[in-house]
C-alpha cells in the first residue's frame, strides 16, 4: 500500500487494533469499547469532566462524533438514531449541567423502552460529594428514568461495565443505560482487557413464553365472536412485524396499532383500524370497547390508549403479551399472561392459531366502521389545513419515509394521516411527550439511514425547542426534510383550552416566533414557506429535489383541532368527532 | 384489600442499592412501614427485610418492579409462608428509684432487659414481633417513655422453606 493511499481495513482488522491489549487510558478504553460494540457514531457535546475523553478523540479517525449544539440535542438525536436502526444510541455529555441537560431524553428514552448508552463525565472521584464545580449526583437524579446507571470507581471496571450497559440496554424491555465517569478515571491508564462475557445474576429476561398460556390463546381466539388486536411499539421493537402480519392473516382479527406500534402493521391492510385511543380512529374504539377478546402484543395500556379504566373493554376477555412481566396487570386485569419477547411468541403461537370463524359478523361490523367513520377534516382553498399538508406529504412520499415529529396536534395529524407500510420508519415521543424531540432525532434516524428520506414534522412550539441544531444539519449536510406546521399558537393547548377550559386562552400565543425561513437561512440551510394548497405542492416539490436539509414552513389554520377526541376522564367510546 | 406483607429482597451489596430499592417504593407510591438492610449468608449480597401494606395487586406490582432492579437477586413474600419476624426497640423510661421495681416487673414479664440505667431513667432493650414491642412501649408509656428506637422487622421463612 503507497503511502498515498488510505489504508484500508477490514472490520475485522479494525476490531483486533481496537481489542490490542496495551496500556492506555480509560478515556481510550471507552472509545474502543464503544467501537468493539459496533457504535457507528455518538452524538455529544465537550466539557471540563470529559476532556481526557475528547482528547482521546484526538486524531483517533475510526471513532465518529457529531458535535451538537445543546446537549438535549445529543441525546434526542441518539434516541433517534435508535428508533431507526434498533442499534444502541450513545451520547456524551460533561458532568454537572451537560448531565442535567440529557435528563429530559433520557426520561424520553425510558419512557419509549429506547435503547440508549448515555456517557457522562464527572468530577474526580476525590472531589464527588464536595459540590465541586460542575458537580451533579447524575446517577442519582436519573435512576428513576434509566433502566441501570454506574458510576465507574476504577478504570480496572471501565470494560466489564461497557460491555454490561449495552447488553442490558439492548435486551428485555430496551431502555436507557447511564455510565458516570469521574475524570480521574477517564485519565487513569491501565491494561486494557476488553470483556466479552456477561455476568448479572440479577437479569435474566424471560423471552421464552409458557406454553400453556399459548394454548388458551389459541382456544380463545377459536371460540371469540368480537376479537380485537392492540400491538404496541413491542411489535417494531422485538422485529416482530412479519410474525404479526402472519397472525393476523391466520386469524383475521382486525389490529389497531398504537401510537408507538405505526409502522408495525402495514397500514393499507383491510384488517388495520389505525390508532386507538385519546385522538384514535371511530372504529378502533369500538373495536376495543366492543370485544369480547382483546390481544394486547407489546402494548402497555397507557392511559392515552385506554381512556377511563373502569369502562375499559368492559366485556373482553384479555391477553397481554409483554417483555416486561411488571406490565402485565399493572393497569388492566389480564386473563391470558404470556411473558415474553413479542417476536417469539408470535413465531410460537402462529403455528398453533386458526381463523376465528366465529367473528365473520364482526368482522363486517369493523369494515362498515372503517367505511363510515375514517379520519376527517373540512378542507379549505382559502387556508392551508394541516391535516392536507400531511395527506400531500404523504401521496408525494407514498408513505415511504421515516417521519419523525415533535410533540402535539402535528403530532396528532402525522399519526392519523401519514400511512406508515414499514417498521422503524415512525419515530415520535410517546410516553414522555417530549416537546423539543421531533427535529433533533430526525437528524440521528438520518445518520443511521443515509440513503432513506426522512422528514422532521414539527410544530411551531416544538420547533423551537431544539431549532439550534440546523447547525449540524448544515455542518454536515444531514439531509433531513424539515417541517414546521406554524399555527402560531400552542395548538394542542389551545385545544384543551377552547374545549375544557372554555375559551380562556391562557399563554399559547406564540407571537415573536422567528420567520423560520429566515432562522433556516441564518444557519446555511435552505429555507421555504408556503401560505396555500398552490405553494404547498411547490415549496414541497421543490425541497424533495433539494440535495441536503431543507425546511419548508407550512403557514396553516390557527383553530384547528384534532379529531376525533376523547375528553380525559372518558372511556374511548364517548369520543367527540368534530364538525367534519 | 390492604393488609401488611413482609417482603425478603436479596440484593447486590452495590453503592445506591438501598436508594433504587427504596426510591422504587417512593416514586411508584407503595409504601415502606420499616426496611432492615445487612449482611445475608452470601458475600457481596445484602438482605433487606421490607414491612409494606398494601392488596394483593399492589404487592404483585411491588414484586415485579422490584425484579426489574438490576441489582435485585430475589425477592420473597415472607408472609405468604410461616416466619418468624422479630424488631429490636431500646426504650429510655424515666425511672426514678422508686419506680425501678414496677418497671422490672414490666421488664421481667416481657423477658426484656434492662441495659443502662441513670440517675432518673433506665433504657430498656426488648426483642419480639411487632405486636409485642407495641404492648412493651403502651406498658412503659405512663412512666414517662423518654426516648424510643425501634429498629423495624427482619424476618426469616421457618423450617427448610
Amino acid at each position: 500500500m503507497s503511502a498515498q493511499t488510505p489504508e484500508v481495513r477490514s472490520t475485522e482488522q479494525l476490531r483486533e487494533k481496537w481489542m490490542k491489549p496495551e496500556v492506555i487510558t480509560g478515556s481510550e478504553i471507552l472509545l474502543r469499547s464503544l467501537l468493539l460494540e459496533g457504535v457507528e457514531c455518538v452524538f455529544g457535546y465537550p466539557g471540563g469532566a470529559v476532556l481526557y475523553i475528547y482528547d482521546a478523540m484526538y486524531g483517533f479517525e475510526d471513532f465518529k462524533h457529531v458535535l451538537t449544539r445543546h446537549e438535549q440535542g445529543a441525546i434526542h438525536a441518539a434516541d433517534g438514531y435508535a428508533r431507526a436502526s434498533g442499534k444502541v444510541g450513545v451520547c456524551i455529555a460533561t458532568s454537572g449541567p451537560g448531565a442535567t441537560n440529557l435528563v429530559t431524553g433520557i426520561a424520553t428514552a425510558y419512557m419509549d423502552s429506547v435503547p440508549l448508552v448515555v456517557i457522562t463525565g464527572n468530577v474526580a472521584t476525590s472531589l464527588i460529594g464536595t459540590d465541586a464545580f460542575q458537580e451533579a449526583d447524575i446517577t442519582g437524579i436519573t435512576m428513576p428514568i434509566t433502566k441501570h446507571s454506574y458510576l465507574v470507581r476504577d478504570v480496572n471496571d471501565l470494560p466489564r461495565i461497557i460491555h454490561e450497559a449495552f447488553h442490558i440496554a439492548s435486551t428485555g424491555r430496551q431502555g436507557p443505560v447511564l455510565i458516570d465517569i469521574p475524570k480521574d478515571v477517564s485519565a487513569a491508564t491501565t491494561l486494557f482487557q476488553p470483556e466479552d462475557k456477561i455476568n448479572l445474576r440479577g437479569y435474566n429476561p424471560r423471552t421464552v413464553p409458557n406454553k400453556l398460556q399459548l394454548d388458551k390463546l389459541a382456544r380463545a381466539i377459536e371460540q371469540a365472536e368480537r376479537p380485537m388486536i392492540l400491538a404496541g411499539g413491542g411489535v417494531i421493537y422485538s422485529g416482530a412485524h412479519e410474525a404479526l402480519h402472519e397472525f393476523v392473516n391466520k386469524t383475521g382479527i382486525p389490529i389497531t396499532t398504537t401510537l408507538l406500534g405505526l409502522g408495525g402493521f402495514p397500514s393499507g391492510h383491510e384488517l388495520w383500524t389505525g390508532m386507538p385511543g385519546m385522538h384514535g380512529t371511530y372504529t378502533s374504539n369500538q373495536g376495543i370497547q366492543q370485544s369480547d377478546l382483546l390481544i394486547s402484543i407489546g402494548a402497555r395500556f397507557d392511559d392515552r390508549v385506554t381512556g377511563k379504566l373502569a369502562g375499559f373493554a368492559p366485556n373482553a376477555k384479555i391477553a397481554h403479551i409483554d417483555i416486561d412481566p411488571a406490565e402485565i396487570g399493572k393497569n388492566v386485569p389480564t386473563d391470558i399472561p404470556i411473558v415474553g419477547d413479542v417476536k417469539t411468541v408470535l413465531e410460537m403461537l402462529n403455528p398453533l392459531v386458526s381463523y376465528a370463524s366465529k367473528a365473520d359478523a364482526w368482522r363486517d361490523q369493523i369494515s362498515k366502521w372503517k367505511a363510515e367513520y375514517p379520519y376527517r377534516y373540512v378542507d379549505s382553498d382559502t387556508v392551508l389545513k394541516p391535516q392536507w399538508v400531511i395527506e400531500m406529504l404523504n401521496d408525494t412520499t407514498k408513505g415511504e419515509a421515516i417521519v419523525t415529529t415533535d410533540v402535539g396536534q402535528h403530532q396528532m395529524w402525522a399519526a392519523q394521516y401519514y400511512k406508515f407500510n414499514r417498521p422503524r420508519s415512525w419515530i415520535t415521543s410517546g410516553g414522555l411527550g417530549t416537546m423539543g424531540f421531533g427535529f433533533p432525532s430526525a437528524i440521528g434516524a438520518q445518520m443511521a439511514n443515509p440513503d432513506r428520506l426522512v422528514i422532521s414534522i414539527n410544530g411551531d412550539g416544538g420547533m423551537q425547542m431544539c431549532s439550534q441544531e440546523l447547525a449540524i444539519c448544515a455542518i454536515n449536510n444531514i439531509p433531513v426534510k424539515i417541517v414546521v406546521i406554524n399555527n402560531q399558537v400552542l395548538g394542542m393547548v389551545r385545544q384543551w383550552q377552547e374545549l375544557i377550559y372554555d375559551n380562556r386562552y391562557s399563554h399559547i400565543d406564540l407571537a415573536g416566533s422567528p420567520d423560520f425561513v429566515k432562522l433556516a437561512e441564518a444557519y446555511g440551510v435552505k429555507g421555504l414557506r408556503a401560505t396555500n394548497k398552490e405553494e404547498a405542492r411547490q415549496a414541497w416539490a421543490e425541497a424533495m429535489e433539494t440535495p441536503g436539509p431543507v425546511l419548508v414552513e407550512f403557514v396553516v389554520e390557527k383553530g384547528e383541532n384534532v379529531y376525533p377526541m376523547v375528553p380525559q376522564g372518558s372511556t374511548i367510546d364517548q369520543m367527540l368527532m368534530g364538525d367534519a | 384489600m390492604s393488609m401488611k406483607h413482609t417482603i425478603a429482597v436479596l440484593v447486590n451489596d452495590q453503592p445506591g442499592v438501598l436508594q433504587r430499592v427504596s426510591g422504587l417504593f417512593g416514586r411508584r407510591g407503595f409504601n415502606i412501614e420499616s426496611i432492615t438492610v445487612g449482611q445475608s449468608e452470601e458475600a457481596g449480597l445484602s438482605r433487606m427485610v421490607i414491612v409494606t401494606t398494601g392488596g394483593d395487586n399492589m404487592l404483585e406490582q411491588i414484586e415485579k418492579q422490584l425484579y426489574k432492579l438490576i441489582d435485585v437477586i430475589k425477592v420473597i413474600n415472607l408472609s405468604s409462608k410461616p416466619m418468624v419476624a422479630r424488631e429490636l426497640a431500646l426504650i429510655k423510661v424515666k425511672a426514678e428509684p422508686s419506680e425501678r421495681p414496677e418497671i422490672m416487673g414490666v421488664v421481667e414479664t416481657f423477658r426484656a432487659s434492662v441495659v443502662d440505667i441513670g440517675a432518673s431513667s433506665m433504657m430498656v432493650q426488648v426483642v419480639g414481633d411487632t405486636v409485642k414491642i407495641d404492648a412493651m412501649i403502651e406498658l412503659l408509656k405512663p412512666y414517662g417513655i423518654q426516648e424510643l428506637s425501634r429498629t423495624g422487622v427482619t424476618a426469616m421463612v421457618r423450617g427448610n422453606a
